[in-house]
């Protein structure tokens, strides 16, 4: 394991992504560093710019709108990243489906820009915050 | 030859780079650690700080299109250069009383460096929300620059004169009115150079996206955030000796200097998570208007006591 992987893993900074969702998802993102989960503990950081983030997370499904910004949030962050998809939406569009707002699920227009992104998936609407504390651990440990 | 390589040793491990970073790395874990714990959180584990930079350097480093490519690679290099020299130039006055007479004009310029460079690096950019952070910053500067400069000529009065960092670190002028008032509003300015809540303005994370800092990646991040560690020891540092009676090097002084940087740290602390951020407005006029006040009446009290012989004034 080389060190950058290694340090990757003590302090993954975040930065949050909305594509289009119904803010359950960020409520509960948020819900995160509030001290029942306070996910300081483990290195995890809120940052205001995609040029500091290790890890992006995306919620909502991707509209018509924000397609072209989320390619470019993705370009702008500083590799390696990880992507991580939370939430019913993002994983898969959800109830969404067959919208005409719609342009897909997270993963697709991620692999648009490239191909061999560490996508990781957080299913639930909303996922509880224990769910994705213990995704970004295995999404973390599988680099 | 051995005085250069003494020089170097000076500049690049002891007092210098080496122990300087460890020291910041150090208190910039206690800064985290005491806010959580105020928020009734857990924290972060000790060695956080030394995972961000060491995970920083192995990341990719992003410069945008249209950015001075030079000006903005060497920013950070310059801001980072003059808190070194200021803090070994400290360090050795307070260890090896090498002072010179004037050093505590050569120490406030030394001080205004990183935010210059940061002024600088963040306009090459070419962002909008970085330009927003730099004129941010640069009003910030602006506003606090004379307070703080008066600050230190408040003690200077009060000591009868002295430029020596050294002479001055023989007194306490934090046991008179003036010198009390000067410390207060001193102590504030160094809430604003370190960027800590009520003034982090230029680095507002909701509004602009940590303006100032927003472009930069990886690497330069890092010196960036090294940067900020070492003033976290330097600043203090620099308060303890003008305001404090100095940091001692043995035995029971040693012990009174710890005390006396954790006590500032800890008002720091405390002010950081008891405030919410200012506009830059009131910012400025906080800086301007309250603490101008406050230190004329600082000046005239510390002229009278000079005068008349009343150090308590």
């Amino acid at each position: 394991m080389s060190w950058k992987i290694w340090s990757l893993r003590k302090s993954p900074w975040v930065f949050h992504v909305n594509t289009g969702a119904c803010n359950n998802c960020d409520i509960e993102i948020v819900n995160l560093l509030t001290p029942k989960f306070d996910v300081e503990r483990f290195g995890i950081k809120l940052v205001g710019s995609p040029r500091h983030a290790d890890a992006l997370l995306v919620t909502g499904v991707v509209t018509a709108q924000a397609a072209p910004r989320l390619r470019e949030i993705y370009r702008q962050t500083p590799k390696p990243c990880v992507v991580f998809c939370i939430g019913a939406c993002a994983c898969d569009t959800g109830i969404f489906k067959d919208g005409y707002h719609v342009v897909g699920p997270v993963d697709k227009i991620i692999r648009e820009v490239d191909p061999d992104a560490i996508i990781a998936y957080v299913p639930g609407c909303p996922p509880k915050p224990e769910a994705m504390i213990s995704g970004v651990v295995k999404a973390l440990s599988a680099l | 030859m051995t005085e250069a390589l003494w020089n170097l040793f000076w500049i690049l491990i002891f007092p210098g780079f080496l122990f300087t970073v460890a020291f910041g790395l150090v208190a910039s874990w206690i800064v985290r650690k005491v806010s959580a714990l105020v928020q009734w959180r857990v924290g972060p584990p000790l060695l956080q700080p030394l995972y961000d930079v060491v995970k920083l350097m192995g990341k990719e480093i992003l410069i945008p299109q249209q950015a001075q490519r030079s000006v903005f690679i060497t920013a950070p290099l310059v801001g980072m250069a003059g808190v070194l020299l200021l803090s070994t130039m400290l360090w050795r006055i307070s260890i090896a009383q090498t002072a010179f007479i004037g050093d505590i004009i050569v120490a406030i310029y030394l001080m205004v460096l990183p935010s210059l460079a940061l002024i600088l690096g963040s306009s090459a950019s070419a962002s909008p929300h970085a330009a927003i952070g730099t004129a941010r910053e640069m009003k910030m500067v602006m506003s606090y620059e004379l307070p703080l400069v008066l600050a230190f000529i408040v003690v200077i009065i009060k000591t009868g004169g002295q430029l020596n960092l050294a002479v001055i670190a023989q007194h306490t002028p934090v046991f008179s009115i003036s010198g009390l008032l000067a410390f207060l509003v001193a102590l504030l300015c160094v809430q604003a150079k370190l960027g800590f809540v009520p003034f982090d303005i230029a680095e507002a994370e909701t509004e602009i996206a940590s303006g100032v800092l927003m472009e930069y990646s990886g690497a330069l991040l890092a010196v960036w955030k090294l940067t900020q560690a070492m003033m976290l020891v330097v600043l203090p540092l620099f308060l303890v000796m003008v305001f404090l009676g100095g940091f001692g090097t043995a035995g029971v002084p040693l012990v009174w200097g710890i005390g006396k940087y954790v006590l500032i740290m800890v008002l720091l602390i405390l002010i950081k998570n008891t405030n919410p951020r200012l506009r830059i407005d009131q910012a400025m006029k906080f800086f301007w208007v309250y603490c101008g006040i406050a230190l004329a009446v600082a000046i005239i009290l510390a002229i009278i006591g000079n005068g008349y012989d009343i150090s308590w004034l």
